[in-house]
């Protein structure tokens, strides 16, 4: 663990002494809850379809993938026509587009953004690296199934895939999303302990607390 | 006091009115935007997939009170300054609750929600939220004075306070609009107008790249949705005085969508053409240029 | 070139000379001359730009090869320098006062070959690897493939063909 997050005592610039403890302060440690469909099931339909036409994209490029997402703002594929968006925020997105290959050290950051997006969110797996490791199957560093540490929606394969696979892979998760088969959010919290065990398991120097919202 | 109550439900009419209209010209504006980059854009009816995905967001987590407040203050500015001000001149209907000193009113509404966002976005903690709100407040400081000094130049000029009375001396055919009895108001009130439009170049409080969207950066599912429906009403309020203080108002609904319209559209046609002032550079850009122009507007009255 | 290569070797130890082409060229040096070598040469012969600085292991040697590339803008040439340390002794010099920039490839080569420079800023902060336990992965003795098959979970079902074979069977299906 490194020195500024041990818990220690400092002398604020008014002359009183507090101690301070980085991972108690800074963050919630409260697990994270399930929240089921709550309203009827036509109320759900709607905020389903509004959800699915409204798919904000974590602007977070964790691996060489992220290339791909680029032209998908261009004149030539234009998402923004099938409500596309990038958000510059967890907070705000609820689609995180895991581009590529993920290195431990990547994966301790995703892990951060995905746990401070809110209830519901999707992930895609994009490219063939975060089915089964790709051409880095046997690399010290990128883990091999991203399903073991974040519920994933969708894979969309290729090494890598073109814009207009992720256009086609962004309709296929419309499709689920209407059907109300994206509850990955709910997926990680009832599974939360496995998710965790897988994550430690990969990241041998967990610095952080459980769960950061 | 004999008070219409009829004249709330008008007044919620008109809101309703205004925040449909907002939401589709906000559409419009960005599928023009995207226009110019050749693109098709976002489908005219984006805004409300949004609102109704932010608002159907099952999770939020909150910083304190100040953090719920934020936003609700925001949208009552919004929402205030449109009530205040007469929408339509003439019409019983959509005259909201103007009275004789609602012009001061106005003024203090158009600043009231970027005083609650910066109290909302200090107690998010987020150092971009600090940054934006920061430059926001400065650059809203400075874009606010030479408007200031407009009104008081068009106050003098009809000698009232009230939006009504002010509508009524244009009415009568385009030569009484205050754009060609005052032109110099007129003149300092639209640099003041660019400047508190969220549109380049005066978007550094928001500033997409740098610091990412500022403000509301920890801002989400519920509370990001009143935002967005400010977003949708507090543009529209804003040009709706403006129209009534210098465009000589609107009589029916076409003619004010189309002012509002063409009003916009002047921030517009300066934004998609010009890159983006740093802070410092805009207030000094209104300092030397519209507020030199306001005060000589007051002097020549 | 060649010039600047002759006075270099009246100077010092130079071992392996390789002309390569007439704006570049190799040369070995002994491990003590280096700092010495490189200070000449950043404030004599102009060569200002440190281009890298990257290692190879030499397993079957013991020997850690080291190489600096420099780049003289002035007259467009680049001149590499290589030596070569113990494998078991892997300590080395650092540059960092030469060049700052230097503070972060002995960093990087710390962490994945293990090669130490005392003194160098933060040499021993994890830059790539974050809590790294094994060996240095560089190191040639390192079996990656062994590593992730302990390390990660693997999806069952990963096949794989030999590109030639594979396309021979695909296409004439009659002569496999």
């Amino acid at each position: 663990m490194r020195d500024e997050l041990q818990k220690r005592v400092v002398k604020g610039p008014d002359g009183v002494e507090f101690e301070v403890e980085p991972l108690k302060d800074y963050y919630c440690e409260a697990p994270p809850a399930e929240h089921p469909p709550a309203y009827l099931k036509i109320v759900e339909d709607l905020f389903n379809w509004a959800r699915s036409q409204s798919l904000w994209i974590l602007g977070f490029g964790t691996g060489c993938g992220a290339i791909e997402m680029r032209p998908l703002m261009t004149p030539r594929f234009d998402a923004y026509r099938y409500g596309v968006q990038w958000r510059p925020t967890p907070r705000q997105s609820n689609l995180f587009i895991i581009s590529g290959y993920l290195s431990v050290k990547t994966l301790k950051r995703v892990i951060r953004s995905y746990e401070q997006m809110q209830n519901p969110k999707y992930v895609v797996g994009l490219g063939s690296c975060t089915i089964n490791g790709g051409m880095y199957w046997d690399s010290y560093n990128t883990i091999k199934r991203l399903d073991d540490y974040l519920p994933v929606d969708l894979y969309i394969a290729g090494c890598m895939p073109r814009p207009e696979a992720l256009l086609a892979g962004f309709e296929t998760l419309k499709h689920i999303i209407r059907e109300g088969k994206a509850e990955g959010a709910n997926l990680y919290a009832r599974n939360f302990d496995w998710y965790k065990a897988n994550q430690k398991k990969v990241i041998h120097d967990w610095d952080m607390p459980d769960y950061n919202w | 006091m004999d008070f219409d109550w009829m004249k709330i439900p008008y007044a919620l009419l008109t809101l309703f009115i205004v925040v449909n209209y907002g939401m589709l010209q906000n559409a419009l504006i960005a599928k023009i935007g995207a226009r110019v980059g050749r693109r098709r854009g976002i489908p005219i009816w984006q805004n409300y997939a949004d609102l109704i995905k932010n608002y159907s967001i099952r999770s939020s987590i909150t910083h304190g009170v100040m953090y719920y407040l934020g936003p609700v203050f925001r949208l009552s500015g919004g929402v205030g300054l449109l009530l205040f001000v007469p929408s339509l001149y003439g019409s019983e209907m959509f005259s909201n609750l103007s009275f004789a000193g609602d012009l001061i009113l106005a003024l203090y509404f158009i600043f009231f929600g970027t005083l609650g966002m910066a109290l909302g976005a200090a107690e998010s903690g987020h150092p971009y939220a600090a940054i934006g709100i920061t430059r926001g407040l400065q650059q809203v400081s400075a874009a606010e004075l030479p408007m200031a000094l407009a009104v008081f130049s068009v106050a003098l000029q009809y000698q009232t306070l009230s939006v009504t009375e002010i509508v009524a001396a244009q009415q009568g055919g385009f030569q009484n609009w205050t754009l060609f009895t005052n032109p110099l108001a007129v003149a300092a009130a639209m640099l003041s107008f660019l400047g508190s439009m969220m549109r380049p170049p005066f978007d550094v409080v928001l500033a997409p790249q740098e610091i990412p969207i500022g403000p509301p950066t920890e801002y989400h599912s519920s509370y990001l949705a009143l935002m967005q429906t400010n977003r949708a009403i507090f543009p529209i309020a804003k040009i709706v005085i403006y129209m009534n203080l210098f465009f000589g108002g609107a009589t029916i609904w076409p003619e004010f969508f189309l002012k509002v319209f063409l009003i916009y559209m002047v921030s517009v046609l300066v934004g998609v053409v010009h890159p983006r002032f740093r802070v410092e550079q805009s207030i000094r850009w209104f300092l030397v240029w519209a507020v030199p122009i306001g005060i000589l507007s007051i002097v020549l009255v | 070139m060649r010039a600047l290569l002759d006075s270099l070797k009246s100077l010092y130890p130079l071992d392996d000379i390789v002309l390569q082409r007439p704006d570049l060229a190799f040369a070995t040096v002994p491990a003590a001359q280096v700092r010495g070598l490189l200070h000449h040469l950043k404030e004599r012969e102009g060569f200002t730009h440190l281009v890298l600085l990257t290692a190879v292991d030499w397993l079957e040697d013991g020997m850690f090869q080291l190489t600096y590339l420099l780049h003289d803008r002035a007259r467009a040439r680049d001149l590499g320098l290589r030596t070569l340390i113990r494998r078991d002794r892997a300590t080395m010099d650092g540059i960092h006062d030469l060049w700052p920039t230097a503070a972060t490839y002995q960093r990087e080569l710390k962490e994945m070959f293990g090669i130490d420079f005392p003194g160098s800023p933060g040499v021993d902060d994890p830059f790539v690897l974050e809590g790294w336990t094994d060996l240095p992965p560089y190191r040639r003795d390192f079996d990656t493939k062994d590593f992730s098959e302990r390390n990660f979970n693997h999806r069952e079902g990963r096949v794989t063909h030999d590109p030639a074979a594979h396309m021979k069977r695909h296409l004439y299906p009659d002569e496999a």
